[in-house]
C-alpha cells in the first residue's frame, strides 16, 4: 500500500519537474498532457487508498529521518487515515480537472508550460500538507501552497495589479503565518514534539490556559490561509490570477486549509469549547459579511470570490462548533461545486474575451448552453436546494448551529443562505438571460472546446449527488473525528430544513422574476448602503490609511533616515578608514631589502614586547 | 670567575651588533658578515646555555647552525658573484625590481 501513497504525493512532483524543464520554451502540448496523466495518477492512487481504508486500513509511513539535532527529531513522515485520504481524494480531483480544462483556457498563453509546472507543484505542497504525520511537515505544505499561490495569482506579473495582488496575498499569509509559527514553538515547548500522535495524546495533561493560547494561535494562521476577516482582502484580489488558479487555489483546495487545520487538530480544539466558539462566531459573521459584499458587485469572479470566503465561514461554523464531520463533508461538497462554478466562469470570460463586469453580458444562455446548465447546476449546488451537494452540507451546518443553542449564528446563517441565493440567481441572471448587452458592446461570445466541457463534467455529477454519500461519509471519517450528536428533535431538525429550503428557494424565484422583469432600478446604486457594500465595507481603504501609509512613510524614514545616514555610513566609514590606511602604509612596501630588514626587525622587537610584557589573566 | 652571565651579555652584545649591521650596511657582503653575527651570537648562547644545564642538546643545535650558515653563504655568495657580474655592484639599493 504505501508505494500508492509515494505515487499519490510524488506524481505531481515528477510533473512539476518535468513541465519546467520546458518553461524557457515555446508552448509545448507535451507538458500539459504529461502533468494531466500524472495528476490523474495521483488522483487514481488517492482512490485505490481511500478504497483500502475504507476496508480498515491505517497507512502511517517514516520516510527518512529529515532533521536530527539535540532533542528536536523530525522525521519526513506521511500518515494517510480516514481524514487525510478525503482530502487527498478531494484536492487530485479537482486539479485533475483544473489542470485538464486549463488546457483549453491557457491554450494562446505564453507561459503555458510554466502554468502546469506552478499548478504541478501546488499540488505536490497541498499534499504534504495534507498527508503530513506532523505540524512541521504541514507547516512546509502551508508554506508552500503560499508559494504556488503566490507565483499563479502573479502570473500575469507584466500586469501591474496582478504582481500586486500577488504581494499582498503573500504579506498577508505571512503576517497570518507567524502566530501560527508561534503556535508551533509553543507546541513544541510543551510537548518536544511535532508529531500529532503525540501531541494529542498528552494534549488533555495540560493547563487549560496554555492549551487555549495554541488553539488561538493556530486558528490565527487558519485565518489567513481561508481568508477570514481581518485576513479577507487578499482573496478577492486574487482574483487577479488565471481562473482555473481560482478554481483550484482560491476556491477548492488552499483556502480551505484553515479548516482542514482545525479538523486536523480536533483533539486539541474540542478541550477549548469557549476558541471554538469564538471560530464559530467568526465564520458566522464572515458568512453574511462576504455574502453582502456579493450582494452588489459587479465583477463575476470576485462575486464567486466572496461566495468562497462567505462558505469558508459556514465550514468554519461548524468546525468551530464541534462538528469537525460535517465542515469537512461541506467542504468536501463546497470543492465540487465551487471549483466548477469558478471553471464555468473561466469559460465565460474566455468568450467574452477577458470581460468581468456581469452588466455587460446578457443573453448567453443560447450561445454557450452548456456552460450555462453546469453554472446552474453548481449554483443550485451552492444555495442548497435539495437534492444538490450544498443542501446536505449546508443544512447539516445550520443545524449543528440551532442544536448548540447558538440561535444567532444559526440566524446568521440563515439570512447568508439567502443572501447566497440572491447572488448566485442574480449572477445566472445578469450573465446568461436578459438583454443581450454584450451585442451593442461589440463581443462575439461562442461556447468552449468540447474536451473542455467533458473535464468540467465530472465535478457537475459530484456536485448533483455527492450530497447523497452524507451517511456513508459520515461513518467513513467519524472513526476517527469526534462524532457530533444533534439533539434535538428530528420534527425541530425537518422543520429547520424546510424552512431554510422554502427560504432559499423563494429568494431564487423571487430574484429570478425580479431580473425577468429587468432588474433593480439604478436608483438603488445611490443609497449609502449599496455604496457601503460597493466598497467593500471601505475595509480596503482603511487599511490602505491605517495600515499601508503610516507603514509606508516608516519604510521610508527608515531606509533615509536609519539606514542611509546610520547603517551605511558606519560601513562606508570601516571601509574608508581601511583604504586610507593602505594608502599610507603603500609605501612600506618599497622593494628595498634594507628597508624590509628594518620592518621586520620592528615587528619582532614588538612580538618580544608582546611576549615578554603581555601575560594573560594577570 | 666567568660565569653564565658572562656568556649571554657576550651573546647579547654580538646579537645587537648584528642587528645593527643588518639595518644599517648597505654593502650586500658586509649584510652576509653581519647575519654571520647573529648566528654566531646565538651559537653562544647555545652552547653557554648547554654546558650549564649539562645537556648536550644546544651544542648539537648549535653545530646544526654552523653547517646551515655555511652552506648559505656559499648559496648567497654564489648569487653575489652573479649579482655582481650582471650589475657591477653589490650595493642594496641596487636590488629595488619588486617595488610595489
Amino acid at each position: 500500500m504505501e508505494k500508492y501513497l509515494f505515487v499519490a504525493l510524488f506524481a505531481p512532483l515528477v510533473g512539476s519537474l518535468f513541465s519546467l524543464l520546458f518553461t524557457a520554451k515555446e508552448k509545448n502540448t507535451i507538458t500539459a498532457i504529461v502533468t494531466s496523466a500524472l495528476l490523474l495518477l495521483s488522483f487514481v492512487s488517492s482512490l485505490t487508498l481511500l478504497v483500502s481504508i475504507h476496508d480498515g486500513l491505517t497507512l502511517h509511513v517514516k520516510m527518512m529521518d529529515w532533521i536530527s539535532a539535540g532533542n528536536l527529531n523530525l522525521p519526513f513522515g506521511f500518515i494517510v487515515d480516514n481524514v487525510s485520504v478525503i482530502m487527498m481524494v478531494t484536492v487530485t480531483l479537482v486539479s485533475t480537472v483544473v489542470n485538464v480544462y486549463s488546457m483549453g483556457y491557457m491554450g494562446h498563453d505564453k507561459g503555458y508550460n510554466r502554468f502546469f509546472t506552478y499548478i504541478s507543484a501546488f499540488v505536490f505542497s497541498m499534499l504534504i500538507l495534507v498527508m503530513s504525520d506532523n505540524f512541521v511537515g504541514l507547516f512546509i505544505g502551508w508554506e508552500g501552497v503560499g508559494l504556488c499561490s503566490y507565483l499563479l495569482i502573479g502570473f500575469w506579473y507584466e500586469k501591474e495589479s496582478a504582481s500586486w495582488a500577488g504581494n499582498e496575498a503573500f504579506i498577508m499569509n505571512r503576517v497570518a503565518d507567524l502566530g501560527m509559527l508561534m503556535g508551533l514553538f509553543l507546541i513544541y515547548w510543551q510537548f518536544g514534539t511535532f508529531e500529532y500522535d503525540k501531541v494529542f495524546a498528552h494534549v488533555g495533561s495540560l493547563n487549560p490556559a496554555i492549551v487555549t493560547s495554541i488553539g488561538l494561535l493556530l486558528f490565527i494562521g487558519a485565518m489567513g490561509k481561508s481568508a477570514q476577516f481581518p485576513f479577507h482582502t487578499w482573496l478577492a484580489d486574487a482574483m487577479e490570477g488565471p481562473t482555473p488558479v481560482s478554481a483550484l487555489i482560491h476556491a477548492a483546495t488552499m483556502v480551505t486549509a484553515g479548516v482542514y487545520l482545525v479538523i486536523r487538530a480536533s483533539a486539541l480544539f474540542s478541550l477549548i469549547p469557549e476558541v471554538g466558539h469564538i471560530i464559530a462566531t467568526l465564520g458566522a459573521f464572515v458568512a453574511v459579511f462576504a455574502a453582502s459584499m456579493a450582494l452588489v458587485n459587479r465583477d463575476l469572479k470576485r462575486i464567486i470570490a466572496y461566495s468562497t470566503l462567505s462558505q469558508l465561514g459556514y465550514m468554519f461554523v461548524a468546525a468551530g462548533l464541534g462538528a469537525y464531520w460535517i465542515a469537512l463533508f461541506h467542504l468536501m461538497t463546497h470543492a465540487f461545486f465551487k471549483s466548477l462554478l469558478f471553471l464555468g466562469a473561466g469559460n465565460i470570460m474566455h468568450a467574452m474575451d477577458d470581460e468581468l463586469d456581469i452588466k455587460k453580458m446578457g443573453g448567453l444562455f443560447g450561445i454557450m448552453p452548456y456552460t450555462a446548465t453546469l453554472m446552474a447546476v453548481a449554483s443550485v449546488a451552492l444555495c442548497g436546494v435539495y437534492p444538490f451537494a450544498g443542501f446536505f452540507s449546508k443544512d447539516m451546518i445550520l443545524a449543528a448551529a440551532f442544536n448548540g443553542g447558538n440561535f444567532y449564528i444559526w440566524f446568521a446563517l440563515f439570512i447568508g443562505a439567502g443572501m447566497t441565493a440572491f447572488y448566485s440567481f442574480r449572477l445566472i441572471m445578469l450573465v446568461f438571460f436578459g438583454d443581450k448587452v454584450h451585442k451593442k458592446l461589440g463581443f462575439h461570445p461562442h461556447e468552449t472546446y468540447p474536451f473542455v466541457l467533458w473535464a468540467l463534467l465530472p465535478l457537475g455529477i459530484l456536485s448533483t449527488v455527492a450530497g447523497f454519500f452524507e451517511k456513508p461519509f459520515e461513518e467513513f471519517v467519524t472513526e476517527i473525528l469526534s462524532k457530533y450528536e444533534i439533539t434535538i428533535p428530528h420534527a425541530t431538525e425537518l422543520g429547520l430544513i424546510f424552512l431554510t429550503s422554502a427560504f432559499v428557494i423563494l429568494v431564487i424565484v423571487a430574484t429570478i422574476y425580479k431580473y425577468n422583469k429587468g432588474g433593480f432600478s439604478k436608483q438603488l446604486e445611490n443609497m449609502p448602503i449599496y455604496l457601503l457594500l460597493k466598497n467593500q465595507y471601505y475595509i480596503p481603504k482603511i487599511y490602505e490609511e491605517v495600515i499601508f501609509k503610516p507603514y509606508y512613510r516608516l519604510s521610508t524614514f527608515a531606509w533615509k533616515q536609519i539606514d542611509v545616514k546610520i547603517i551605511d555610513f558606519i560601513v562606508d566609514l570601516i571601509a574608508k578608514t581601511l583604504y586610507i590606511l593602505g594608502q599610507k602604509s603603500r609605501k612600506m612596501q618599497s622593494g628595498n631589502l634594507s628597508d624590509m630588514l628594518r620592518w621586520m626587525v620592528v615587528g619582532i622587537v614588538a612580538l618580544l614586547a608582546l611576549a615578554i610584557f603581555y601575560r594573560p589573566g594577570m | 670567575m666567568i660565569t653564565l652571565t658572562h656568556y649571554l651579555v657576550l651573546s647579547g652584545i654580538l646579537f645587537s651588533l648584528g642587528i645593527v649591521g643588518v639595518l644599517r650596511r648597505k654593502n650586500l657582503l658586509m649584510l652576509f658578515f653581519s647575519t654571520e653575527i647573529l648566528l654566531n651570537a646565538v651559537n653562544i648562547g647555545f652552547t653557554a646555555v648547554s654546558k650549564y644545564y649539562g645537556d648536550l642538546s644546544g651544542q648539537i643545535f648549535s653545530f646544526f647552525i654552523i653547517a646551515i650558515a655555511a652552506s648559505e653563504v656559499a648559496v648567497g655568495l654564489g648569487l653575489l658573484v652573479l649579482w655582481y657580474k650582471r650589475s657591477g655592484t653589490v650595493d642594496l639599493d641596487s636590488l629595488q625590481m619588486m617595488k610595489g
